[in-house]
């Protein structure tokens, strides 16, 4: 299952980098991007783990840069 | 203006005043300094402190923070306030250059149509593209995009066909043309019945394509990422080592100095310019190649292709112009010309290879799906039709010799290509068919043999039609008589032949050639516009049928990866050239801040030159 993003307010493109690595390295993600120029944060993963992997990813957004919302594509 | 910019100017005019206030009394000189610096700074300090809370504790604004505060306790104020003051006027030119580069994509997003009209009893209604149907019928005025595909039913104009295909001239289109959203209607009012959904429409594959080109990233892209990996703890870990090694080992050298020293080392150290800079590049390379009219489906493909040492082409439709006219029929006694065209069309009603749409345009006549029975297809062959009770076969020389028993001469055309038929197992005579090159393909082909690329050419054709065509062009070697699978072992064949770094580019039409547009370092398909097979298949797409703009993205991708390699080289360069002085004690906060947002500035001003 394949879920897009929109990361507004991402402003800095080391962020970016960290944002994703953060987000592939949770369980159960199969591949996760994180394109710092259209703000477009993709994931993918197990169907049935999906929830808890946005509700994670959400959470490490919020770390690293607190001011970035994210919204659904 | 922006609040960033607002606080910049408040900021910096309460520091001029601080610079001119007298010595005495003391306090409110510092005072003033203070309040230039809280109203620079606080956002910046701000963000150091959540950052902290979240455990993110070496970002930039806690760098920037503790590395003036540092100054300020030192009793530097001129140098705390005027630093943070560069940073954030460094910080808005960034967050400027990267808001141009990110509008100069969306630019090329503008082909996305907001509404149709469409055509009701009510009269014209306007609504979003997503919510109209296939079959309903909508109008376009002058000046409007084109929303959807669909065939022209009333009106004519001409089209602005740019965003597509690159191309300057306009179409015209009229009654019964087809249509492809993404091009803007100039002059005339159309009214259009809409073939296809806006999902599976032609403007939002290629909108598709190109926002998620940007997932599939450059193995240069994925070192920077990998790079930043390491370095940050590197670059921690010797920051360390500076602050707390001279001190101890070195007799009077003072904590504060080489404290401070250190913190200069970790402004200096930010990788964002390259985090930034590497991928800007590629998406603007990614822009460029869609305004000449290719796309491409991910930025390793713009990096591979500055690597290419071999271009391997299919001959008909890429080359040549795909389309053949009949030049001559032979017929057996007992059969007359007009009757070997129309069992020819007939036979091949279903298929949609080049020859079979010139051959029934030959006919010009309406086939009665009724009269076709069971078809099988022979790959390299031909095929064989059930029509109207009689067995049609249709193919090249080898099913001839299958399937009759005909033992005399066959005849053929030099240059040519030429469809054998026989009829219940008896040969029945020869339609003959050329077709033309494109004149851009000769220009396309010393193109790249001047820039010391290996040509090849591959066709099923026979050897006389294959090698006429390769000998006009220059082309260095051309394979002819080959079924589907002869030419995936060809390309696998020079794939093991070519240098180690070397990339092998195919460039064939995109429908039958999907096995060797996969298995090649990169599938190039070529006139493939609205054909959605081929943009499945294919890692670029030439959307008008131009072979030159092969070369011209070689250009691109080569130019592409010049500015990679010198931003690259630059930012590292003098990140560390700084990072030793400010370690030597040579310069100090300035300077790192210059490396950091200073660098990233430029190298994201080079990098939006890759859109050209």
């Amino acid at each position: 299952m394949k879920k897009i993003y929109l990361l507004d307010g991402l402003c800095c493109a080391n962020c970016a980098a960290k944002i994703e690595r953060g987000i592939a390295a949770i369980e159960g993600v199969e591949n996760a991007s994180v394109s710092f120029l259209t703000t477009k944060l993709v994931i993918e993963g197990a169907d049935d783990q999906m929830d808890r992997i946005v509700a994670e990813a959400e959470k490490i957004v919020k770390k690293v840069e607190p001011d970035v919302e994210m919204e659904e594509y | 203006m922006n609040k960033r910019i607002k606080r910049i100017i408040f900021g910096a005019a309460l520091f001029a005043i601080a610079i001119i206030l007298p010595e005495e009394p003391n306090l409110l000189k510092l005072g003033v300094f203070v309040a230039a610096y809280g109203v620079v700074g606080y956002k910046v300090i701000w963000k150091a402190v959540r950052g902290i809370i979240n455990g993110q504790m070496l970002d930039e604004n806690f760098l920037m923070s503790v590395a003036s505060m540092g100054a300020f306790f030192v009793g530097e104020y001129h140098e705390a306030v005027a630093v943070m003051l560069f940073y954030q006027v460094g910080e808005a030119f960034e967050e400027y250059a990267v808001g141009k580069s990110r509008r100069s994509i969306t630019q090329l997003m503008k082909i996305r149509p907001d509404s149709a009209n469409l055509k009701t009893e009510d009269g014209l209604v306007e609504i979003r593209p997503s919510k109209i149907k296939v079959g309903d019928v909508i109008v376009i005025r002058p000046g409007e995009k084109v929303p959807l595909d669909g065939i022209v039913i009333e009106g004519s104009s001409a089209l602005d066909t740019a965003a597509l295909t690159g191309e300057s001239l306009p179409r015209e289109v009229s009654v019964g043309d087809e249509i492809l959203s993404g091009c803007v209607n100039l002059n005339g009012l159309l009214e259009v019945k809409v073939t296809k959904r806006f999902g599976e429409s032609t403007v939002n594959k290629i909108l598709d394509l190109v926002e998620n080109a940007a997932n599939k990233k450059a193995a240069t892209e994925n070192f920077i990422t990998r790079f930043a990996v390491v370095y940050t703890p590197i670059v921690v870990a010797c920051a360390l080592l500076l602050a707390i090694v001279p001190p101890i080992i070195i007799d009077g050298a003072l904590w504060s100095d080489w404290i401070y020293r250190a913190l200069n080392f970790l402004v200096v150290s930010c990788p964002c310019a390259l985090v930034i800079s590497v991928p800007l590049s590629f998406f603007g390379g990614i822009g460029g190649a869609s305004r000449a009219g290719v796309l491409v489906k991910g930025s390793n493909y713009l990096e591979a292709m500055a690597k290419t040492e071999y271009v391997v082409m299919d001959k008909t439709g890429t080359l040549t112009e795909g389309v053949f006219r009949v030049e001559k029929i032979i017929a057996c006694e007992g059969f007359r010309e007009a009757e070997l065209i129309e069992w020819a069309a007939k036979a091949e009603y279903y298929s949609n290879h080049p020859i079979a749409l010139s051959l029934r345009e030959e006919y010009g006549k309406n086939v009665e799906e009724s009269q076709i029975g069971d078809v099988k297809e022979y790959a390299g062959e031909g095929l064989v039709a059930d029509v109207m009770n009689h067995q049609v076969a249709c193919g090249n020389v080898r099913l001839m010799k299958r399937i009759t028993s005909y033992e005399g001469e066959f005849p053929a055309l030099v240059g040519g290509t030429q469809v054998y038929i026989a009829v219940d197992g008896k040969y029945a005579g020869c339609i003959m068919l050329a077709d033309r090159i494109k004149e851009d393909a000769v220009k396309a082909v010393a193109q790249l043999k001047a820039a010391g690329i290996k040509t090849v050419m591959l066709t099923g054709d026979s050897e006389e039609a294959g090698r006429k065509v390769a000998d006009i062009m220059g082309i260095d070697k051309v394979h002819t008589g080959l079924l589907p699978q002869d030419k995936v072992v060809l390309v696998e064949e020079l794939l093991a032949k070519k240098s180690p770094k070397g990339k092998l580019v195919f460039v064939g039409d995109g429908i039958n050639d999907a096995p060797v547009l996969a298995r090649a370092d990169i599938g190039v398909a070529m006139g493939a516009l609205g054909s959605d097979a081929a943009i499945e298949a294919a890692d670029m797409v030439i959307m008008n049928d131009e072979p030159s703009k092969l070369c011209r993205m070689i250009q691109v991708s080569k130019k592409t990866m010049r500015i990679v390699y010198q931003n690259i080289i630059f930012a590292l360069g003098v990140k560390i050239g700084v990072m030793v002085l400010s370690a030597l004690g040579i310069t100090g906060l300035w300077a790192a801040v210059f490396a950091d947002v200073g660098v990233a500035v430029l190298a994201i001003i080079n990098a939006l030159r890759c859109l050209k």
